[in-house]
């Protein structure tokens, strides 16, 4: 906490945790947010593609058995999850287990570095500085990613299942008399929305609160060190393991959308 | 939680970072694991039978020596017999030989034998004439008893 004296812990918490924002009410945009997710999307990317243009069959680089295990391990909890024939699966749970997983490693960089060296390079007062880093602590973009998830799932429930089946899916279970369908029509849409709410939702809990005690930890002077040592510690397992729950989430639905009753 | 574009913003991104991975990111690498991964399988295979066909090999190269010493063997056999055969053959010959020629001796001795008693014979008739010649003087007659030395002389 070095951003003056004048702030109590309070504004200087609420100060951390505001975007930088441009716009206003819906069609507001958070620069930060959006900005860092594409830019380690793109980072993502851009390693990933590097090596798939000059895969060898032969023996591999280190980079590439670096990219070989995680497609590896992908490849084998896709395989593991779903047993239909879908050539997008795996490429979707590759993109979203290795971009959420650099947006949650974010939560490792110190909360005030990235203000202090905009502060130095640009001579902007730190009072004006808006950079919140972590793009998965913004309900934005992980409902952003649970949207898409979504959209996924009513896609191919209804090219697999077709409109009929879809609709006979949602109203005929688990009660199977036709006098309560509409209270199955009312339980089937709360599972099916509550999907990729509880997706968007857990991912987002889990990482604003990783960022809300990060910003509390480094309000209380010297002795932040070891407590902000540890807490980044525990983050070696939040990070990974919130990337690969919202991947996994996503391959279980989108094996459910598939399965025909 | 104040919800806005930025939700679209990044709907958007994550739906062409997808389709970019599942166009260009994916298929090479998976396929590129998958490849090393049958190339490995073959080779492994591949090993697997190389060892076998060694294994196969030294054994027909065993029977084969097996089967080539007992050819030898019965080859020296077959030599030592014939051997014995013209060994025992040649000893024959000479037998025969042998025979052939203590025959030949034994008849010419008996030719000889016999020329020499007509020798002999003959020779004793003329003693004998000159022992009674001697004998009677010149009382006898050669002319006229040469019909008796005649006798005399067949009976010897």
């Amino acid at each position: 906490m070095s951003s003056g004296a004048e702030l109590t812990s309070q504004e200087y918490i609420v100060h951390h945790l505001a975007n930088l924002k441009v716009g206003e009410g819906f069609m507001a945009v958070h620069l930060d947010s959006l900005g860092w997710s594409i830019f380690l999307g793109l980072v993502f990317l851009m390693i990933f593609r590097s090596v798939a243009k000059k895969a060898t069959t032969g023996v591999p680089g280190k980079l590439q058995c670096a990219v070989e295990m995680v497609v590896g391990f992908v490849d084998d909890s896709v395989k593991s999850t779903f047993h239909g024939k879908n050539p997008l699966i795996a490429p979707l749970s590759l993109t979203i287990f290795v971009w959420v997983l650099l947006m949650n490693a974010m939560d490792w960089v110190p909360v005030d570095l990235l203000p202090h060296l905009i502060h130095w390079t640009t001579g902007m007062e730190l009072g004006d500085i808006y950079m919140k880093p972590v793009p998965t602590a913004d309900p934005n973009i992980t409902f952003g990613l649970a949207l898409g998830v979504f959209i996924l799932i009513i896609y191919y429930s209804i090219k697999v299942k077709g409109v009929g089946g879809f609709i006979k899916e949602l109203t005929t279970q688990p009660f199977g008399h036709w006098s309560l369908y509409p209270v199955n029509f009312l339980l089937e849409t709360v599972t099916m929305l509550a999907r990729p709410l509880s997706l968007a939702l857990r991912l987002f809990g889990n990482l604003y609160a990783g960022e809300l005690i990060f910003l509390l930890i480094a309000t209380i002077g010297l002795f932040q060190l070891p407590i902000h040592f540890l807490w980044a510690a525990f983050h070696l397992l939040v990070i990974p393991l919130q990337a690969f729950i919202f991947m996994m989430l996503t391959i279980v639905y989108l094996s459910l959308a598939h399965e025909d009753h | 939680m104040d919800i806005n574009m930025t939700l679209i913003g990044q709907l958007i991104a994550f739906v062409v970072f997808v389709i970019f991975c599942m166009k260009y990111v994916w298929p090479p690498i998976i396929g590129a694991i998958e490849e090393r991964q049958a190339t490995i399988a073959d080779g492994l295979a591949a090993s697997d039978r190389a060892a076998k066909d060694l294994e196969l090999a030294q054994e027909k190269a065993t029977a084969q020596l097996k089967e080539a010493k007992a050819e030898a063997a019965s080859i020296v056999d077959a030599a030592k017999k014939h051997e014995a055969k013209i060994v025992e053959e040649a000893a024959g010959k000479a037998q025969a030989e042998k025979e052939r020629i203590l025959a030949a001796g034994h008849a010419e001795i008996e030719t000889e034998r016999n020329r020499a008693k007509e020798e002999l014979r003959a020779q004793v008739a003329v003693l004998a004439v000159a022992g009674a010649e001697k004998i009677l003087e010149r009382s006898i007659d050669a002319a006229a008893h040469s019909d008796i030395l005649d006798k005399l002389v067949a009976e010897l």
